[in-house]
């Protein structure tokens, strides 16, 4: 008993205090660099996104002394905005090219000047004027923007250094675009294209706000029909129902369909939405209803667990009271639980908008132009558009591709802030 | 008594909001003063909207046009779903109804099968309209030496089974280009290609496998006799990894490419031609993939390119007619139009013009 007394370590002697410590520091160690490793792959994809992206926030734009002559858009002087918008504007613009370079005088050499500008230069002109019918008869300076071509050689991304017949831009462009460059006539800008059109098929005229826009009106109908679904049977189930062996089995379901792949909610749209009930194709109403089936199980779980954490002595006091079931539930229990359930909602929702899978199915991953003005128009969604985008052989999109996920990302780190505020704003601590 | 209920009302207002706003667009939407320059009249007809599916090869041709289309008449700009050949021509040939679409890209002719499926359903006029050609083309990164194969080493490089020299077939056994063909480096066979739904893989076995397939004459004579074991020879890939299925997406394939020089990749002429900077095209029987050499027929893996057009829509959705004449006109299709640009290899103008005329008078098909 002594002996084992005598030999009994102090705190600062033990052995295994050592180790103890160092084990300690090591595990502390390897959750460091776990973090490290995790950050430094989320900084080197960021990165590789931004630097990719960030030029398409800049567009090449060339500028020009254009005539709007009346005899070429309106002869007939009826000042229609259609017919103004539908005007031939090309030979304007190819006189006022050649008013810029009179030396270029060949046929062949005209038809490499043209191709400076955009081919949607066009229809830029006659928007500007059916939008201002004023500006016909009169001589304008303005600034175009340049194809796609020209836009990769002024951000340096066409290698010159390569023999002449392997680059799209050719030793005469150069010329044209130094001689431009000299004059200021060439110039980067910011792209307010990309974010006012709808999807094209030349990169320079592509812009994401048709794929925001069908994001925004399915995301609408998801909301519209998944949050009062998804409450009510959420309440239903914590207040209302009795536990048996059914609803068990609606637990274990629900539960279930929070984990199925999203593509198998588009093939059930495609059967039952499009099949069954004839709801347009391609719209943003039909994507917003398999969103919805998809978004449910994740509001249903969220706001249970939600509804759990009130507590109990809430209940009682509120029938100690005299209230109602109702009463305690809609007075007390649901707003007490709704950051959590509007938490909930938002992550839903948040994932909702990086589906493609579903959308397969139903006809949004499509080539539409028009910008959608409701949930039945047709229209794309964001990481549809980037899909698509990241499949054109144009190389001019590659950086267009980045550009939309950098905007993707950016309408979901808005969500999940949003999430975070309201948990952190609204939410009681028992 | 009011406050009770707010909770439970603000929800199902929300709902009840809901339905009216989906109600609501189904109304609304297309009367909007912005829709009225598009659709002129949109009361009498089934959809305002052309919609097209079908082939991905087609796919970039087709928004290209729609495009134009869109932006120089008041129509509204078509709908292009890239869907695949086959997949398009399953859904264009399924019923006459608004919700199908009225135009199918395809990469390939329609099947006599396919067509018996439209006539079950009641569509029995087709529009055939072909709008060009395609090369194939087994393309490697320019930092490595330009191959030049001919269809025998290429199916033997990639078939499941080769002709082990008896009579006989045998897994295939070559590892290297050059166990395939002594003038051909000492590279392993590595190749990227599409997956078996896509029509690009389907041209591919037909025009290059099978081409090199049946250079063997014993193969030939079995094609006569039993024509089943025949294909099966013919048409099948290795599955032992020097073939890699790389997905639809052909720009991944020339990124892949790029990272590694001895790989080879198999995409449409389109995506090589927008890449010449750094993939290369291999020489097929002495002809390399150039827009003349597949213009003019003499590559061996080239295909046509077509689409179809249900003849019964033309007056029920707007814009058909004219969009079928954007397609055929010379500035899109033509010799020097804009899909030739984006790749397209344009008929010669004798044919682009026998093809527009028939188009014009809107004849319909009749299968040989």
């Amino acid at each position: 008993m002594t002996d084992f007394a005598q030999k009994a370590y102090t705190l600062e002697t033990s052995p295994s205090l050592k180790r103890r410590h160092a084990k300690e520091a090591r595990f502390k160690w390897y959750g460091r660099i776990a973090i490290t490793i995790a950050l430094s792959f989320l900084v080197f994809m960021f990165g590789a996104i931004f630097l990719r992206g960030m030029g398409a926030f800049q567009q090449t734009k060339i500028s020009i002394e254009v005539t709007f002559s009346e005899q070429v858009i309106d002869p007939n002087g009826v000042r229609d905005p259609e017919i103004l918008a539908l005007a031939n504007y090309k030979p304007i613009l190819t006189a006022a090219l050649t008013r810029t370079f009179p030396n270029v005088i060949e046929r062949r050499d005209k038809g490499r000047l043209y191709k400076l500008l955009s081919s949607g230069a066009v229809y830029e002109m006659g928007k500007l004027v059916s939008d201002n019918p004023d500006l016909i008869g009169t001589s304008q300076t303005i600034w175009l923007p340049a194809s796609s071509e020209v836009d990769l050689f002024m951000k340096g991304k066409i290698d010159t250094s390569l023999p002449e017949e392997l680059r799209r831009i050719k030793n005469q462009d150069i010329t044209y675009i130094k001689a431009l460059k000299q004059s200021g006539q060439i110039k980067k800008k910011f792209n307010t294209a990309f974010f006012t059109n709808g999807d094209s098929r030349e990169p320079e005229m592509a812009g994401i706000l048709g794929a925001a826009l069908g994001s925004f009106f399915s995301l609408l109908v998801c909301f519209m029909i998944a949050f009062p679904l998804g409450i009510l049977t959420a309440v239903y189930l914590e207040e209302y129902a009795h536990k048996s062996k059914l609803t068990d089995l609606i637990e274990i379901n629900i539960n279930n369909l929070a984990a199925v792949p999203s593509i198998v909610f588009g093939l059930l749209g495609l059967s039952i939405f499009l099949g069954v009930f004839h709801i347009p194709r391609s719209t943003p109403l039909v994507g917003g209803m398999v969103l919805a089936l998809m978004t449910l199980p994740t509001i249903i779980i969220a706001s249970r667990a939600s509804l759990r954490s009130v507590p109990q002595s809430v209940r009682d006091a509120a029938f100690g009271l005299g209230a109602s079931k109702t009463q305690a539930t809609f007075h007390h229990v649901v707003p007490l639980a709704m950051p959590g359930m509007l938490t909930g909602t938002i992550l839903g929702m948040a994932q909702a908008l990086g589906e493609t899978a579903p959308l397969l199915m139903i006809g949004m991953v499509a080539f539409i132009v028009d910008i959608p003005q409701g949930v039945t128009d047709a229209a794309t969604s964001l990481p549809v558009q980037i899909f698509l985008w990241a499949d054109s052989p144009e190389k001019g999109f590659v950086e267009r591709t980045s550009a939309a996920i950098i905007v993707l990302l950016a309408f979901l780190i808005l969500m999940n802030l949003l999430a975070v505020f309201l948990r952190r704003k609204l939410e009681k601590r028992w | 008594m009011m406050k009770e209920m707010t909770m439970l009302s603000k929800i199902m207002t929300a709902s009840v909001f809901a339905l009216s706003l989906s109600a609501c667009g189904g109304k609304d939407a297309p009367t909007l003063p912005t829709d009225n320059i598009h659709t002129p009249a949109q009361t009498d007809y089934m959809r305002s909207q052309i919609k097209i599916v079908g082939s991905s090869t087609v796919y970039p041709f087709a928004t290209a046009v729609a495009e134009n289309f869109g932006r120089t008449t008041k129509f509204k700009t078509p709908i292009v779903e890239s869907t695949g050949s086959g997949g398009g021509l399953k859904l264009f040939c399924s019923g006459l109804a608004a919700n199908h679409p009225d135009i199918t890209n395809a990469s390939r002719r329609i099947k006599a099968s396919e067509v018996k499926r439209c006539a079950e359903n009641g569509i029995n006029d087709i529009i055939e309209v072909k709008i060009g050609y395609d090369g194939i083309v087994l393309a490697n990164s320019r930092k490595s030496p330009r191959l030049e194969l001919s269809l025998k080493d290429v199916f033997l490089a990639l078939a499941k089974n080769v002709p082990d020299g008896h009579g006989g077939t045998t897994a295939n056994p070559y590892k290297t280009w050059n166990d395939v063909n002594s003038a051909l480096p000492k590279v392993n066979i590595e190749v990227m290609g599409p997956p078996p739904t896509s029509g690009t893989r389907d041209a591919f076995v037909e025009l290059a496998m099978e081409g090199g397939c049946k250079t063997f004459d014993w193969v030939k004579a079995l094609k006569k006799t039993d024509k089943p074991t025949y294909k099966t020879l013919c048409h099948t890939i290795r599955e032992d990894g020097a073939f890699v299925e790389a997905g639809e997406n052909d720009n991944l394939i020339v990124q892949k490419l790029n990272a590694n020089p001895s790989a080879f990749g198999i995409f449409g002429f389109s995506f090589l031609d927008q890449n010449v900077d750094s993939v290369q095209g291999s020489v097929v029987n002495g002809k390399a993939p150039t827009f003349e050499n597949i213009s003019n027929g003499s590559y061996p893996v080239s295909r046509s390119l077509f689409f179809y057009v249900k003849k019964d829509n033309i007056g029920k959705v707007p814009g058909i007619t004219e969009y079928l004449a954007e397609f055929m006109s010379d500035k899109a299709s033509g010799a020097d139009g804009y899909l030739a640009e984006k790749g397209l290899i344009p008929m010669t103008d004798t044919e682009h013009e026998k093809w527009e005329t028939s188009i014009r008078a809107l004849e319909t098909l009749t299968l040989d």
